[in-house]
């Protein structure tokens, strides 16, 4: 198990440095730079700037270097001065940046994960073991509502309807009064009344996908014959049913870890934006419009990076739960 | 029907009715199906697939799904021993399948061996974990330590090498033998009065299969256990069985104790079973295989269902009327008009062979 591990830890080296070119490339992509989106803007505003005056700004921002040269830059500080780059257009660096920011995303993520667990795997095996019933059809018409009705209309017609019935603007982290206050427990308090909001939006937004695949998963499992030699075994229905096909059917929805939290993150740009909360998805977004390119590379190869440890992380779970995928990692070795 | 005494009957099936009631139309799995089971003694039931010979099996054992099965009529009754040395009589029929009651039965009175050795353990649990579980429930004041010793030994007696590692492998580490022997100890593990044996061999090759069917004709004698062995293989269930009983269509065609039914078939559909497998001993003859196919199983018959196929038909008789019960000698009953005395049988001029 530990050498699994060690493994498939030494596997992810290449994958990281080549998730960096990549992130790397996609800012380099588009045409022009922060210099001369900076340009831009002030020959908009009516400013001229002269030539020398240009080219002082590119000089003194290192764009006229080649872009190799540049990526072997920005990659020395992060590998060895854990420094992701400066933000043009905050005037700060990422790494602060980043700090005040990541933290809540993470929290909102992952929050949002464990509350589309809680609801859609008992609703999964609800419907799992009572297919066809009242219950299992209402079930899957709500699930069908979640998985269709788009994330930022949710946020904006709850919003508003919260709003309406309690005059609680559920909008931002921190009511105003709170907003310049140090934390304290009534600040506290007022922050987890405002994530309740996105967090069910957000989690909501995987529940539906999440019930199908419970769903499915347990039903094909229930008709296997494990579970009837289990029975013939005399052994309680319900304890049969949580120790054998459930156990089995959580194997799909654990790989899926790996994989729902890019999902989460998209997901959860939109409801920032619209909720107005302080996650890095609203900073990528202006990020890029700015081309602030260190910023925005840097939050594309941390949210890659991850979803590369989420990956690992439910492979790992995964060879813990059965021992069917730590016999064929012994073989392999 | 012998009746060797109220001691040793253990089971009494009667008038059995078992109906699949499924989206396409209704399945008449079983139908007026009824058998004796005695202690120390093998019944061996032969059919088709679809023949309801599994679901017979299955009733007994409570484990028919339902829905969207449904037991419409019959009786299972299972003379329980009781702490006491007395016979207390249960009609299983009559319980709720997934009550405390009907638990006790299943795994500790009667054991059953599935006939997919790869699929019938989780793959997730040891196989001591999975055996070790059903002599817990069981067996009274066991503990882990104690159900743990005991699946040890369970897996020496089923021939299993380093039983005292086996208990600790996972299914996929076990041949598909080693995990049907497997599934024997886990089936034997409480001491069950009967062992229901679901085509247990039908997945293995055939040195397995002789080494699997030695060792459960050594377990019963050893433990005096009856055995219900369910096949498709005649050579195997005359191999194994004492008496037997022959299912078609969820009717039982013939039944008689195995000598018999192998030497004197009365039934055509028999007949024709026994001329479609070639014979290592004899004469090399041509394989007379039985035309056309089951019916389909939704169908609903007036008279009887192997009237289609069947080479000694009486037109008028067999497709007009189900076929009675008939005695024809002492402990040998069949399912035929052929054996009537009031059908006019000279009139139509089909009978013999």
């Amino acid at each position: 198990m530990v050498a699994y591990i060690v493994r498939r830890s030494v596997m992810l080296i290449p994958i990281l440095l080549l998730i960096s070119l990549v992130s790397f490339a996609i800012i380099e992509l588009p045409p022009g730079d922060w210099v001369t989106y900076q340009i831009e803007n002030l020959r908009a505003s009516g400013i001229e700037l002269n030539e020398d005056e240009a080219e002082r700004l590119v000089k003194m921002y290192g764009f006229d270097q080649p872009a190799w040269k540049r990526y072997i830059r920005w990659m020395r500080g992060i590998l060895f001065k854990f420094n992701f780059g400066w933000s043009f257009q905050w005037g700060k660096t990422v790494n602060e940046l980043l700090g005040e920011r990541l933290p809540l995303t993470l929290l909102v993520s992952i929050s949002a994960l464990i509350v589309s667990w809680i609801i859609a795997i008992p609703i999964g095996i609800y419907s799992a073991t009572h297919q066809y019933s009242v219950l299992d059809y209402i079930f899957t018409f709500f699930g069908f509502l979640g998985l269709t009705i788009p994330t930022f209309l949710l946020a904006m017609v709850l919003a508003w309807y919260i709003f309406k019935l309690t005059e609680f603007a559920p909008l931002g982290l921190f009511s105003i009064e709170y907003m310049d206050e140090p934390m304290s427990m009534e600040k506290f308090i007022d922050m987890l009344k405002h994530l309740v909001l996105p967090l069910i939006i957000i989690g909501l937004n995987g529940t539906g996908a999440l019930i199908r695949v419970m769903r499915g998963n347990l039903l094909d499992e229930l008709k296997k014959q494990y579970v009837i030699t289990a029975r013939a075994k005399g052994v309680n229905e319900m304890q049969l049913l949580f120790k054998y096909p459930v156990r089995m059917s959580m194997n799909p929805v654990i790989s899926t870890i790996g994989w729902i939290l890019p999902g989460i993150f998209s997901g959860e740009v939109l409801v920032s934006l619209v909720l107005g909360l302080q996650t890095t998805g609203p900073l990528l977004l202006r990020a890029v419009l700015a081309q602030d390119m260190f910023l925005a590379g840097s939050i594309v190869m941390i949210l890659s990076v991850l979803t590369v440890l989420g990956t690992l992380l439910s492979d790992i779970l995964l060879a813990a739960l059965d021992p069917r995928i730590r016999y064929s990692a012994a073989a392999a070795r | 029907m012998s009746d060797t005494g109220r001691g040793d009957l253990l089971l009494e099936v009667r008038n059995l009715q078992v109906h699949f009631y499924l989206f396409e139309g209704v399945v008449q799995a079983v139908n007026d199906v009824s058998f004796d089971v005695h202690r120390g003694r093998t019944l061996g039931i032969i059919g088709e697939s679809g023949s309801g010979k599994s679901v017979s099996a299955q009733s007994v054992m409570g484990i028919v799904p339902s829905p969207p099965a449904k037991q419409l009529a019959g009786e299972i009754r299972l003379h329980r021993a009781t702490p006491d040395g007395g016979i207390e009589t249960v009609d299983l029929g009559r319980l709720d399948p997934r009550g405390q009651e009907y638990r006790d039965v299943r795994g500790g009175e009667i054991g059953m061996i599935f006939q997919e050795p790869m699929t019938s353990f989780s793959p997730l649990h040891t196989v001591g974990d999975q055996i070790g579980e059903a002599i817990l429930l069981h067996i009274p004041d066991s503990t882990p330590q104690s159900a743990r010793e005991r699946t040890v030994d369970l897996l020496r007696r089923v021939g299993i090498p380093r039983p005292d590692r086996a208990v600790d492998a996972y299914p996929h580490e076990l041949s598909g033998g080693m995990r049907q022997r497997a599934m024997i100890a886990m089936a034997l593990s409480c001491d069950p009065a009967l062992l229901i044996a679901d085509e247990p061999t039908t997945a293995l090759d055939v040195t397995i299969e002789a080494q699997i069917l030695e060792l459960i004709q050594e377990l019963q004698d050893d433990l005096n256990m009856a055995i219900i062995y369910i096949s498709h293989d005649l050579a195997v269930v005359g191999g194994v069985a004492d008496e037997v009983m022959v299912m078609y269509l969820g009717l039982v065609m013939e039944h008689a104790d195995a000598e018999t039914i192998f030497d004197e078939p009365l039934h055509p559909y028999t007949r024709a079973l026994w001329q479609s497998i070639p014979k290592i001993d004899g004469p090399l003859e041509q394989l007379v295989p039985i035309s056309g196919n089951i019916p389909n199983p939704f169908a609903v018959h007036k008279g009887c269902p192997f009237y289609a196929r069947c080479t000694e038909r009486i037109q008028g008789v067999c497709d007009e009327s189900p076929p009675p019960v008939l005695e024809p000698r002492q402990g040998h009953t069949v399912r035929c008009f052929l054996y009537a005395d009031d059908v006019d049988l000279a009139s139509n001029g089909a009978a013999g062979d």
